[in-house]
């Protein structure tokens, strides 16, 4: 019944062979690593690890790469265009050139700026994209560097950070524009990450876990993924993300008709380039995170089943293999909503894109948590759902019980953000357009003027 | 409590000091359609005062039309507004032939106006573009990009060129049409409303775009007759003015077509009203097709052109406003004086009154709601 290649492939990433990798690397390890740690702490803590940041790394970086052709084709598409096609077949070569260019070109730092901050803060930008690769689940078993309990709230801290980055590089520039992209960032980050931030505490009320894998075993175990029980929050988490990426259309920090190039208009050769990494891995990094609370991590239905039609060997193999394909497709349906999204709207205003958050996404947000908690309660009370030691455990009634009340709560919130909206003159364009009185508007020029046939 | 701040005005204005920062935009920048200089001062990002720089890509055009003989001069206009090539064209010759009172044949007049209208079309099609850009739509600008792409088609066809198209000449038109015009400027203007209603689709209902307009760089019917606004910003004002009715040329008073007129005199009826006037300008060549007479393209001109002495204004209504030419003659070969009345540089004297106390964002907005070309504003 099974055809052979997935044999094959089996046994190339099969244990064995990572494990000679794992020994003939702990030989090269320095003696007094070797003296003072055991065989098995020092593969655990540092052999295995290195492996792991090495892979992930490339393969981040690969796919960073590969997204700004992936952009630049998407976008190409949608505009009756071609795109790159000159590097390379189909212009696969195109970030390579991009890179090299960028690599060899003069690297300029303004004469006023502040050298020290204006070297820094491309730096504190993608360390910060960088460091949250750590906690990301992207399959199971060895397919995730490590594992903390507090994977979402490190996350989460740490994409604070990053902030820091942009508001520093548009300080030091010593710029004008740099300096209106820097204050616009800021603004603009501090809002959204509250909006997420409230909209994530829906979800944990079901995944009962911070930790990344913990949330994807939780949907593994009840067999469902969380944007059945949680649409309303995915949506305010999906346009939340989207700010806090700096991405059209909320990218008003660099937004290129208004400030030229925003944050990084002085920036030019390597350290723009920094900066523009920094961006699509926080792209990678925050679809990684909505696919994990929402659409279920690595884990598919029916993974399962597949992975004990293999032998006892292979099993845990099939299994990563399946999870780390099944994340990737589903991380790439985020990240081509990205693109899609950015090249179809225009751009918001800075006073708006506030207006959005604060009166828009934190009262949803707020809502939906109140919503979605007493959704849990009533089933909770009717036995559907019950907590044993950490986990969920839940009953088919109370799968569609949830999913249900999930999809329906969409209702109340969209009722909550009408009342807000009606009594918002701001975010209320019928009540901000006001008319010129009818007098003045039938003005004519002079009696001579014959009346235009309308 | 009552009339008592809870934070005295002192202390707030100590806490959040109005420090204004002047921001020079342009000459070197993105949005400002050429190479215009916006001096803003800000508070935050709130436009307090605003002065405009112009002068950048001044040519002493009127000085050079001293020294040129008549039919030399033709070409000049082309560099004026080189957006709107075909329109400055018509409106030379025109004057000329005003002044001379020369009758230009029918079938010039229907190909001219044929030929002005797509010019509108293309102009009007490369602001929907570039306003679509400032506000961050960029699929917008390369849609519209790819319609005026086949009117440019056309008038590489016809005059040989497609951006300075030149082929009026003083009492009618250098040479007639191509074959295979008519089926070319057809096949446009049926393929054109489907765009339109392509583009309405990506701008008309969109909540961003609404947020971006609407209520944005509002100018009342008065303010904009005292301010001489002329073309779409005065119409998106509300008022009922278009030279091509209230004072026809060539054969505008035989056809068919109505002026899109705005009521709130904000950026999204200024956009409202130019995508109207795209359907109008469509309906005028289409019915100006039909009717197009057989016959010759060039009247009875003078060999050597002397424009009799003494005074004449002529103005057309171009796709930015109301194009002005003052004619000055001695009786001579050469004019004593040209001088042009440019739309867009008495649009731009609106620019400081819509966008004191709006965000920087809208000065962007505002820049390309009123449709500048800086060839035309500095000659």
């Amino acid at each position: 019944m099974m055809s052979s290649w997935p044999w094959g492939l089996a046994a190339w990433v099969a244990p064995q062979w990572v494990a000679s990798l794992v020994e003939w690397l702990y030989k090269y390890l320095p003696a007094w690593v070797t003296n003072n740690l055991t065989a098995t702490d020092a593969t655990t803590f540092l052999v295995w690890p290195l492996i792991q940041i090495a892979v992930m790394l490339v393969v981040v970086l690969t796919t960073v790469a590969y997204l700004t052709l992936a952009e630049r084709k998407v976008s190409a598409w949608i505009q009756v265009r071609i795109g790159p096609n000159r590097t390379g077949p189909l212009g696969l070569l195109q970030p390579v050139a991009d890179g090299i260019k960028l690599l060899i070109k003069e690297d300029v730092i303004p004469f006023k700026a502040d050298k020290a901050v204006f070297t820094l803060a491309p730096i504190i930008s993608m360390v910060c994209a960088f460091i949250v690769l750590a906690v990301l689940p992207y399959g199971p078993h060895y397919a995730s560097i490590t594992d903390i309990n507090i994977g979402l709230l490190l996350i989460l801290s740490i994409s604070s950070v990053g902030v820091l980055g942009i508001i520093l590089g548009g300080w030091a520039s010593n710029s004008k524009y740099p300096l209106l992209g820097a204050l616009r960032s800021s603004a603009q980050m501090v809002s959204y990450e509250a909006a997420i931030g409230l909209t994530v505490v829906s979800a944990l009320i079901f995944t009962r876990t911070f930790s990344m894998q913990g949330i994807v075993e939780a949907q593994r175990s009840l067999g469902v993924w969380f944007i059945l029980f949680l649409f309303p929050s995915f949506i305010i988490f999906l346009v939340s993300v989207v700010a806090e990426t700096n991405r059209a259309p909320f990218d008003l920090a660099e937004a290129e008709s208004e400030l030229v190039g925003g944050f990084h208009t002085e920036y030019s050769g390597f350290r723009f380039s920094i900066f523009f990494i920094a961006e699509y891995t926080n792209m990678v990094v925050v679809s990684a995170v909505g696919t994990t609370l929402y659409l279920g991590g690595w884990y598919v239905p029916g993974m399962d089943a597949i992975a004990a039609q293999f032998p006892e060997a292979y099993r845990e193999v099939v299994l990563t293999l399946i999870g780390v394909i099944a994340f990737a497709i589903k991380c790439g349906i985020i990240l081509y909503l990205f693109i899609w999204m950015r090249w179809t709207f225009p751009r918001y205003r800075y006073d708006q894109l506030m207006e959005l958050g604060w009166k828009w996404l934190m009262p949803a947000a707020l809502a939906n948590i109140v919503l979605t908690a007493t959704a849990f309660v009533i089933g909770k009370e009717l036995g559907w759902v019950r907590s044993v030691s950490g986990t969920l455990e839940m009953d088919w009634q109370g799968k569609v019980f949830f999913t249900v009340t999930g999809f329906l709560s969409t209702f109340p919130i969209l009722a909550l953000l009408n009342a807000i909206n009606r009594n918002s003159r701001s975010f209320n364009l019928r009540a901000q357009r006001t008319t010129i009185p009818v007098s003045t508007r039938k003005a004519r020029l002079s009696p001579s003027v014959k009346p235009a046939s309308t | 409590m009552n009339g008592v701040p809870l934070v005295s005005a002192h202390h707030t204005e100590s806490l959040f000091d109005n420090e204004q920062m002047v921001l020079s935009m342009g000459p070197q920048h993105p949005s400002t359609h050429g190479v215009l200089r916006v001096i803003l001062k800000l508070d935050g990002e709130r436009v307090v005062d605003l002065d405009c720089d112009i002068g950048y890509l001044h040519r002493g055009a009127e000085k050079i039309f001293e020294n040129r003989l008549y039919p030399m001069i033709a070409p000049y206009f082309d560099r004026l507004d080189y957006i709107t090539a075909v329109s400055n064209g018509l409106l030379y010759v025109e004057t000329v032939e005003k002044a001379m009172g020369i009758e230009v044949p029918p079938r010039a007049q229907y190909l001219r106006v044929i030929l002005t209208e797509l010019n509108r079309l293309s102009s009007h099609l490369l602001w929907l573009a570039t306003h679509a850009l400032d506000i961050g739509g960029f699929t917008v600008f390369l849609y519209a990009f790819r319609e005026r792409e086949e009117i440019l088609k056309i008038f590489e066809n016809f005059f040989g060129a497609r951006l300075t198209c030149h082929a009026f000449r003083i009492g009618g038109m250098t040479y007639d049409a191509y074959p295979g015009f008519e089926e070319q400027v057809r096949a446009f203007c049926d393929m054109f409303p489907k765009r339109l209603e392509e583009y309405e689709t990506l701008l008309n209902e969109n909540r961003i775009w609404l947020g971006r307009t609407v209520g944005i760089g509002i100018i009342s019917a008065e303010d904009a007759i005292n301010l001489g606004l002329t073309g779409p910003p005065l119409r998106g004002s509300g008022v009922d003015y278009d030279v091509r009715k209230t004072d026809p040329y060539e054969c505008y008073a035989d056809l068919e077509f109505d002026i899109p007129i705005g009521e709130n005199g904000d950026t999204f009826d200024r956009y409202l009203v130019r995508m109207e006037e795209m359907r109008q300008s469509r309906r005028i060549i289409m019915q100006a097709l039909d009717k197009l007479p057989d016959g010759p393209v060039m009247g009875k001109v003078p060999k050597v052109i002397r424009v009799p002495p003494g005074e004449v204004y002529h103005s057309v209504e171009g796709p930015k406003g109301e194009l002005g030419l003052y004619l000055v003659s001695d009786g001579g070969t050469k004019p004593y004086r040209l001088r042009v009345r440019p739309a867009s540089f008495v649009n731009l004297g609106a620019l400081r009154k819509m966008a004191i106390g709006s965000l920087v964002s809208d000065v962007v907005a505002l820049i390309g709601s009123l449709d500048i070309v800086l060839g035309e504003i500095d000659r």
